[in-house]
């Protein structure tokens, strides 16, 4: 069984062709960089996304605006658990003043992986 | 009113504004940046995906992350930052030249300036720009300002959108949409490849079952009050198909259309553009018809990624300091755009140094040959493992070796995919 | 319920220049509009023109107020702030056969007494007007013509209105009116309604359906339509004058037209529109626009334009009453309802309706007189509206000096047009709450971005000025919600 996908890890774009033996051994080509390999192994298994997405601050103003805190996943997120993890960014008040790389969610959904601000704000 | 003086002042505070002053300040110049903005970073704060920084930090950051890099270096700088400062005008004729501009905190300012660096940045296209017909609906925003009021400010533009043109800011901003709620119903493209990056599709269409709808002409924006729909129709031979048209029911549109090089002020000031780019017609040393004008980065061409518009902005800074310091650039050949390239940039190769020449494809092939001729003869020719219209090139090119005609300065080099 | 002598039904250019001129007077007068904003209708979306008076015969009604409204701007520029420059019309010709519609078109305006009207050669046109095509055979120059920003000028006259004591209600679309004593109860759809001793029927495009509801004369109103392109003031298409085609029977033709914002408008066409709402544009309209205007001024080009748009201008067909006190055909109705009592009727206000809204202002007065209003001058009337400070039009020195008084003019908010944030907060503060409304009051929003840039940053200072929630700031009022939601 081959399936083709398209590498997300750099701009570039590489269309990978991604072959599954009998025995679940997985053969990639296509592929420009040994990332390729990675990614497409890791999209047959169990696919992540880095997500990035906006928080926002307690103290905003629903007046005069509100102040959103940007942030993203330290390192890719499962997929199919995305939405719960946006369901609860969109639900979370962060305090200001934050420091990029300050956690905003710790070990988010049991995943042991943070989200973190990726902007200072005062 | 205000008077200031510096060695250079860079108009825009983004990566390529940061950029370059930094090249200047290391060179030892006094230097300020003008940016309209309260923050550094330019249209990088609102950019929260990832994606920035592989090539400039080898590694992946998001916007935010990547401007807040830049804007540290120039907190340890010498560089001096007027914030919340627009320039309404700019005299390049005069000697030092002199900016004006306005600014809550200094009134009215006049900055005289021995070099200035253009790095304005670029502007969407917009509705008007691309003529589409219908009526004149609230619900209709350029993908730029969606994704400014999503990230930055906390609200959605609508609840059913379609995206009209698939360029990255419009990828990104479908992925954004679906995961905050607001439905993406199509990506329509009047082309009939993406104008995005690979990988953008994948990750933002593909990832959501969102359909992109390629060769198909967006003939009408429909609704009264507020948007309810747009009337879509695949092109045949280039025209729209209306037997085929359909109509797609949204309270949103987004557009995507394309960018364009802000130059008001250049314009302004006399700088001759080039009409592909939008952005100013410079030398091999990135200075403008202008003596000691030199632009950089989104204003003179729209690049793909920050870390290619803040390499060159580098450059125009060095080339900036250089240019203070008294040195002028040799004559070299004019560089023109050929057979299937849209635009190169800049438009002057200088003997003695390898020149980067930025270009982009009109067409999309695999395995191109680029061609580069001196007054028609073939002096180099380049393996490029793939060419597209949606990615920008490079290709380097050093006169050394191509004879006297290369050193008039009358000589043309072309640049082509033949 | 509130009373007044007077309620204006329509805040368009014909009921604000009624409100202006009753402001003289010792009277209460309220304006009923029922969009969100003033000057929202036929009045925002038209070709801007102060017409040369020879395109009409002096029979009509709207030839005779045209000659006289055209007479009266100089001295309205005088006491208000709104943008209007008389640069003068050009008519071009392209061969014999518009050559002769030129004569006619002279002899028109000589026996309408139209001053400094002057036939042209090929070459006195072109000097008059560089940009014109040099295929042209001759013309006509009527150095009398102008542009004005028309909403600015509807701002202006309601401006000055409201400080000499008119009120104004919007969003107040007349459902029914009464009369009892002597006196009308006008009630909106839904709120408090108001009675006024006199009413004045400006409603432009919905100008059958307020008659309608007084019970006066039975007629209907059609909204033909004109689609415009904008193009950028960076164009090299830019005109001296208001370039004008040899007018056909139905229409004076497109034009190409200098704004006295420095940007150049290209249009009108004029079709049947589906409905009164009906403000779409058309791919084929805008492909003729371009090409008309190209004839004219080769140098037109698509690459210059920034948006499109299209209006509708009120024309009255259909009377089905009293045969001996109907219009002329396509001419302006203003007279007294014979129907009913204390009811001014101004319908059928096509082009030139700006120009001769002045002298309509005038008349309306007149006929409210001739009806029983007791008109007596307030000694206390001051008309005049001071200039609004502006960024783009100060110099650097005036700049810095409004920077110095308020902070807010060095935050350039819209920098297309080079609006500061001061002007904007202004324009809140004047009643313009809406997208549109500080886009016609400031231009921000107006320039090459088309908001791109500012719409943001406008909807946050709406809602900081107002107090509005996200959900009630909108592009031109109800239905028309700037923003979908909250993250």
């Amino acid at each position: 069984m081959a399936r083709e996908m398209m590498c997300i890890t750099c701009p570039i774009g590489c269309r990978l062709t991604v072959e599954v033996d009998a025995s679940g051994s997985i053969r990639v080509t296509g592929n420009g960089c040994a990332r390729g390999v990675v990614y497409a192994e890791a999209e047959m298994r169990s696919p992540k996304r880095v997500v990035t997405f906006s928080v926002r601050a307690a103290a905003s103003s629903r007046a005069a605006g509100s102040t959103m805190v940007p942030c993203k996943t330290k390192e890719a997120f499962p997929k199919e658990r995305i939405p719960e993890l946006i369901e609860e960014l969109r639900k979370l008040r962060t305090e200001l003043p934050i420091k990029t790389g300050d956690p905003l969610l710790r070990d988010a959904l049991g995943t042991g992986i943070d989200v973190v601000a990726t902007m200072s704000v005062d | 009113m205000t008077e200031l003086s510096f060695d250079a002042a860079v108009v825009g505070g983004g990566a390529a504004g940061m950029s370059a002053a930094l090249a200047v300040s290391a060179a030892g110049f006094s230097c300020a940046i003008v940016e309209r903005d309260e923050r550094l970073g330019g249209v990088l704060g609102q950019c929260i995906h990832n994606g920035f920084g592989l090539i400039e930090f080898k590694e992946e950051l998001t916007g935010p992350e990547f401007a807040e890099r830049f804007a540290q270096r120039i907190a340890g700088s010498g560089v001096k930052v007027l914030s919340g400062a627009t320039v309404l005008s700019l005299d390049a004729t005069a000697t030092p030249k002199v900016l004006v501009c306005a600014s809550p905190g200094l009134g009215m300012a006049r900055i005289r300036a021995r070099a200035v660096i253009l790095a304005m940045g670029c502007r969407e296209r917009n509705r008007g720009n691309v003529r589409i017909p219908g009526d004149r609906p609230a619900g209709v925003f350029t993908a730029g300002l969606a994704q400014r009021l999503v990230n930055m400010d906390g609200y959605l533009p609508g609840k059913e959108a379609v995206i009209i043109g698939s360029g990255d800011i419009g990828l990104i901003m479908a992925r954004r949409l679906s995961w905050s709620g607001c439905a993406v119903k199509s990506v329509v493209e009047i082309l009939p490849y993406p104008s995005g990056l690979p990988r953008n599709v994948a990750q933002c269409l593909d990832d959501f079952g969102i359909p992109l709808r390629l060769s198909c002409a967006t003939t009408r924006i429909l609704g009264d009050g507020r948007v309810s729909g747009v009337e879509i129709a695949p092109l045949d031979n280039g025209a729209p198909d209306m037997s085929r048209a359909e109509r797609i029911d949204c309270d949103t549109v987004l557009l995507s259309v394309g960018l364009v090089p802000e130059n008001e002020l250049s314009r302004q000031a006399g700088i001759e553009l080039n009409p592909m780019t939008g952005g100013a017609l410079v030398d091999a040393r990135l200075m403008t018809c202008a003596e000691g004008v030199f632009a950089c980065g989104n204003a003179l061409h729209v690049h793909d990624l920050v870390d290619y518009a803040a390499e060159e902005a580098r450059r125009a800074g060095s080339f900036a300091a250089a240019w203070l310091s008294g040195e002028r650039a040799a004559p070299g050949p004019r560089i023109k755009a050929g057979a299937n390239v849209r635009y190169v940039a800049p438009s002057r190769a200088e003997p003695g140094r390898r020149n980067l020449i930025y270009f982009r494809p009109l067409v999309l092939r695999p395995e191109a040959v680029l061609e580069l001729r001196l007054e028609g003869e073939l002096v180099s020719s380049v393996k490029k493992k793939h060419v597209r219209p949606a990615e920008m090139m490079s290709v380097s090119v050093d006169p050394a070796g191509w004879g006297a005609r290369a050193l008039s300065g009358e000589s043309v080099l072309e640049i082509a995919i033949p | 319920m509130r009373e007044y002598d007077v309620a204006v039904i329509g805040a368009g250019v014909c009921g604000a220049n009624v409100a202006h001129r009753l402001s003289a007077y010792r009277l209460k007068t309220v304006i009923l509009e029922k969009e969100a904003d003033v000057s929202f209708g036929t009045s925002k979306a038209n070709s801007g023109i102060i017409h040369g008076g020879f395109h009409h015969p002096i029979a009509t009604l709207k030839a005779r107020l045209e000659l006289a409204g055209a007479l009266m701007f100089d001295r309205l520029r005088r006491e208000l702030d709104f943008p209007y420059r008389r640069c003068g019309i050009v008519v071009a010709a392209f061969n014999d056969e518009e050559m002769k519609g030129i004569e006619r078109l002279y002899a028109q305006g000589k026996e309408n007494g139209v001053m400094g009207l002057e036939a042209c050669s090929r070459e006195r046109i072109l000097e008059l007007e560089p940009k014109l095509h040099y295929d042209v055979v001759g013309g006509m120059y009527a150095p009398t013509g102008g542009i004005v920003e028309p909403y600015r000028f509807v701002f202006a006259l309601i401006e000055s209105a409201l400080r000499n004591g008119v009120e104004l209600r919007t969003g107040f679309g007349l459902a029914r009116a009464e009369r009892s004593g002597d006196a009308w109860t006008l009630y909106p759809e839904s709120g408090e309604g108001v009675r006024a001793r006199f009413a004045v029927n400006a409603a432009g495009l919905f100008a059958d359906e307020v008659s309608r509801a007084f019970g006066a004369e039975d007629f209907d109103i059609a909204g033909r339509k004109g689609e415009y392109y904008l193009l950028d003031r960076m164009t090299r298409a830019r005109p001296k004058r208001v370039v004008f085609p040899v007018p056909t029977r139905i229409s004076k033709g497109m034009l190409v037209i200098p704004t006295v914002e420095n940007t150049v408008l290209i249009g009108p066409t004029a079709t049947e529109a589906e409905s009164k709402r009906d403000l779409s544009t058309d791919q084929a309209s805008l492909d003729t626009i371009l090409d008309s205007a190209r004839r004219m001024v080769p140098s037109v080009s698509a690459n210059d334009v920034i948006s499109s748009f299209a209006g509708l201008r009120p024309v009255l067909e259909h009377w089905r009453g009293d045969p001996g006190r109907a219009p002329l055909k396509d001419d302006f109705y203003i007279d007294l309802s014979a129907e009913v009592p204390a009811l001014v009727q101004v319908a059928g206000i096509q082009s030139p309706g700006l120009t001769a809204s002045p002298a309509i202002g005038e008349m309306v007065k007149d006929l409210l007189k001739r009806a029983g209003l007791e008109l007596t001058e307030r000694a206390d009337h001051d008309g005049r509206v001071e200039p609004h400070r502006r960024m783009r039009e100060a110099s650097f020195e005036e700049a810095d000096a409004l920077i110095a008084d308020d902070p807010r003019f060095g935050n350039v908010v819209c920098r297309c047009e080079k609006v500061s944030e001061a002007e904007i907060v202004e324009a809140v503060r004047l009643g313009h709450t809406t997208l549109d409304g500080v886009k016609f009051f400031t231009r921000a929003q107006m320039g090459r971005c088309q908001g791109g840039f500012c719409a943001y940053r406008i909807i946050k200072i709406i809602m900081r000025e107002t107090g509005l929630p996200w959900e009630a700031v909108t592009k031109r009022g109800p239905g028309s919600a700037a923003l979908g939601g909250e993250l």
